[in-house]
């Protein structure tokens, strides 16, 4: 165990060193510059302004000067916000994004995990088959889409909710929340159904009907516990996909938070703030799949941590 | 009852020998793996609608440009903003040409004298969205369908022969893949996109540039499961080749799991397409995918509802056939494979 969560680190860091360097690069790749009226400027103020943004070095100083910085936790300055550290920047913008995940991963997940159990218990009835075609909908429809439309009809048609921004308090996560949370919901409603419909079928189901205990007890005290353990898989895929969804969905509800950052500083070359928005959404994924391949091996100790291999 | 037996009459029933040299016969027609898979999914309904939706749009994608005689990139002002109208449902109080003038409902066809149908209405650059549509409709599945198809030869390719070689090999190109798979695939994509000059090309490569690791490792792990099963000991005892052996017994085995996998890579590789595109970063104008068109509809969709809704429903229709139909043969290739 020790050994395979010592490997698992140190690939963790290899990985994030990778993406730290192939990033750094890219940025430089990137045609345009940082500086919008960098043809207007003289020599002397272009040699100023590049100064001061330490891009006047080359670039394999450049380089080893930004992976000091970032062993220390250090993103950079921004260039579209004046002077202003990218640490702050993306410490200015968490809390909505935290939000909105952490509302649509425990939303998603209790409305999905019930809807799972009623299609497994109901299996082959109009119940399983609503709430599987539901399922469906929610894998398949882009989260973008689905928001827009939420957008269109419940906050700009019925006025029910606020259309956008973030200065409504709870109501404005509202409509963000439920767009991001089809995701998770869809996910765990499959999977849950697939695991109960497994459990229903073992033999300690059967022992269970057979000492005469009732089914909402069997449903809950012996299947849906054993159900639930496998759900930690899923955590992976669904922390991606809310990242992926809040970039779409932040930009579509006008909501400051760091998705939306990373798309405007992609639409204004901001280089440093790109390559920190990239290095804390890479470090966020590789920590929760990191997470949820140690938690499953404690919690479930029929699960072999053994090389990781499939 | 003992009694009721004994009255039966006797002559009524014939004795049966068993012949039980007809014990092993088959009686029906012996099907091979993939007529099998085919009446299991032809029983799948959802599978089937999905399938017969699916060769619709694809159609509609191929013809539907040709059909009303507008072209998608003539722009002419004077048509600018037309809502839908389309001749026959336009009768039904529905896509009659009647939009939102001021916050009145004008007939704008009769208002600005267009003679013409445009049927799914038009931009704010009068561009016939009905030819747009099928036009990013046709984008957007060429990059999927492309985008799908690398990942395929790659992810065989790389899985296959990690799999089958095995020893050294099989090590070096794993941690290869361990490293690559803790990158997050949206920020790949993104990073790369924004490198390129933006465009079809682009996206594809993006797609695919790690794509095509899904399909390595379930390739590398059917491969590893069958290389040491008696039929490929045999096969090689006779003195069959490594690439007769690959070829004729060992893809056969992992065929199934292949257009598994590749029928849910096709909707993965549609979403970031228009992802990409949604957030400004994929495909620009004028070239349309389903995308830009839904972008395009966003912008206006206070004014102009039916601009984002056609290709919102085209996208979403189109997603989830391509998972209903994934769903199915899953279910049909391999019956004791869940999720």
């Amino acid at each position: 165990m020790v050994k395979y969560v010592g490997k698992r680190i140190i690939y963790m860091f290899i990985t994030m060193f990778l993406i730290a360097t192939a990033t750094f690069f890219l940025m430089q790749t990137l045609p345009g510059s940082p500086i919008s009226s960098y043809n207007k400027l003289n020599d002397n103020q272009k040699a100023i302004v590049e100064k001061k943004y330490g891009i006047d070095k080359p670039k394999p100083v450049q380089y080893a000067i930004y992976m000091k910085n970032l062993a220390k936790g250090d993103l950079g300055t921004s260039f579209a916000f004046k002077g202003k550290s990218v640490n702050d920047l993306l410490a200015s913008r968490i809390k909505p994004s935290f939000i909105l995940g952490a509302q649509a991963m425990v939303f998603g997940t209790i409305i999905g995990i019930l809807l799972g159990m009623i299609a497994a218990l109901k299996q082959n009835t109009f119940w399983d088959y609503g709430s599987t075609f539901f399922a469906i909908l929610g894998i398949s429809i882009p989260s973008f889409v689905f928001a827009t439309l939420l957008q269109y009809f419940v906050a700009s048609q019925w006025h029910l909710l606020p259309v956008g921004l973030w200065n409504d308090g709870w109501k404005s996560s509202i409509l963000p929340s439920i767009a991001l949370a089809m995701g998770p919901l869809a996910l765990s409603a499959r999977f849950i159904r697939t695991e109960m419909i497994e459990v229903m079928g073992s033999d300690y189901i059967t022992l269970a009907k057979a000492k005469g205990a009732n089914g909402f007890e069997i449903a809950f005290k012996h299947a849906f516990r054993n159900a639930l353990i496998p759900l930690i898989t899923v955590l992976g895929p669904v922390a991606a996909g809310l990242v992926t969804g809040s970039l779409v969905v932040e930009q579509i509800f006008a909501i400051p938070g760091i998705g939306e950052q990373f798309v405007s500083s992609i639409m204004v070359n901001d280089f440093a703030t790109i390559m920190g928005t990239t290095l804390f959404f890479s470090a966020f994924l590789i920590v929760v799949i990191f997470i949820v391949d140690i938690l499953y091996g404690v919690i479930d100790p029929r699960i072999r941590l053994s090389g990781g291999k499939a | 009852m003992k009694k009721d037996i004994e009255k039966l009459p006797q002559d009524q029933f014939e004795r049966i020998e068993i012949d039980s040299s007809h014990a092993e016969r088959i009686e029906k027609p012996s099907l091979s793996f993939w007529q099998d898979a085919w009446l299991r999914l032809r029983k799948n309904k959802a599978a089937i609608v999905s399938m017969v939706v699916l060769v619709l749009l694809v159609i509609m994608a191929l013809v539907g440009p040709h059909l009303n005689g507008h072209d998608g990139a003539a722009q002419n002002l004077r048509h600018a903003n037309l809502p839908p109208k389309m001749p026959g449902i336009e009768k039904l109080g529905i896509m009659d040409g009647v939009g939102n003038l001021s916050g009145e409902k004008v007939d704008l066809y009769a208002m600005k004298k267009v003679d013409e149908y445009y049927w799914f209405g038009t931009d704010g650059l009068g561009r016939d969205l009905f030819t747009r549509l099928w036009e990013g409709t046709q984008i957007s599945l060429l990059i999927a369908f492309v985008a799908a198809l690398i990942d395929l030869v790659i992810g065989v390719l790389y899985g296959g022969i990690s799999g089958y070689f095995g020893g050294r090999t099989d090590d070096v190109m794993q941690r290869i893949v361990e490293i690559l798979i803790g990158i997050p695939t949206l920020i790949v994509v993104i990073l790369m996109i924004m490198v390129m000059e933006p465009g079809i090309g682009a996206i594809i490569i993006a797609i695919s540039i790690t794509g095509w690791i899904g399909m390595s490792r379930i390739v590398r792990a059917q491969i590893l499961k069958y290389k040491n099963q008696e039929f490929v000991l045999a096969a090689r005892t006779l003195g069959t080749n490594d690439s007769r052996i690959i070829g004729k017994h060992l893809m056969p085995n992992v065929l199934g799991i292949i257009v598994i996998n590749t029928m849910f890579t096709i909707p993965n590789a549609i979403f970031f397409e228009a992802f990409l595109s949604f957030i400004g970063i994929g495909l620009q104008p004028p070239a349309a995918s389903l995308g830009t068109l839904i972008n395009d509809g966003f912008k206006v969709m206070e004014f102009q509802p039916y601009v984002l809704l056609f290709p919102c429903i085209v996208i979403s229709v189109l997603m989830i056939a391509f998972n209903l139909i994934g769903d199915g043969l899953r279910d049909a290739l391999d019956p004791k494979m869940k999720d």
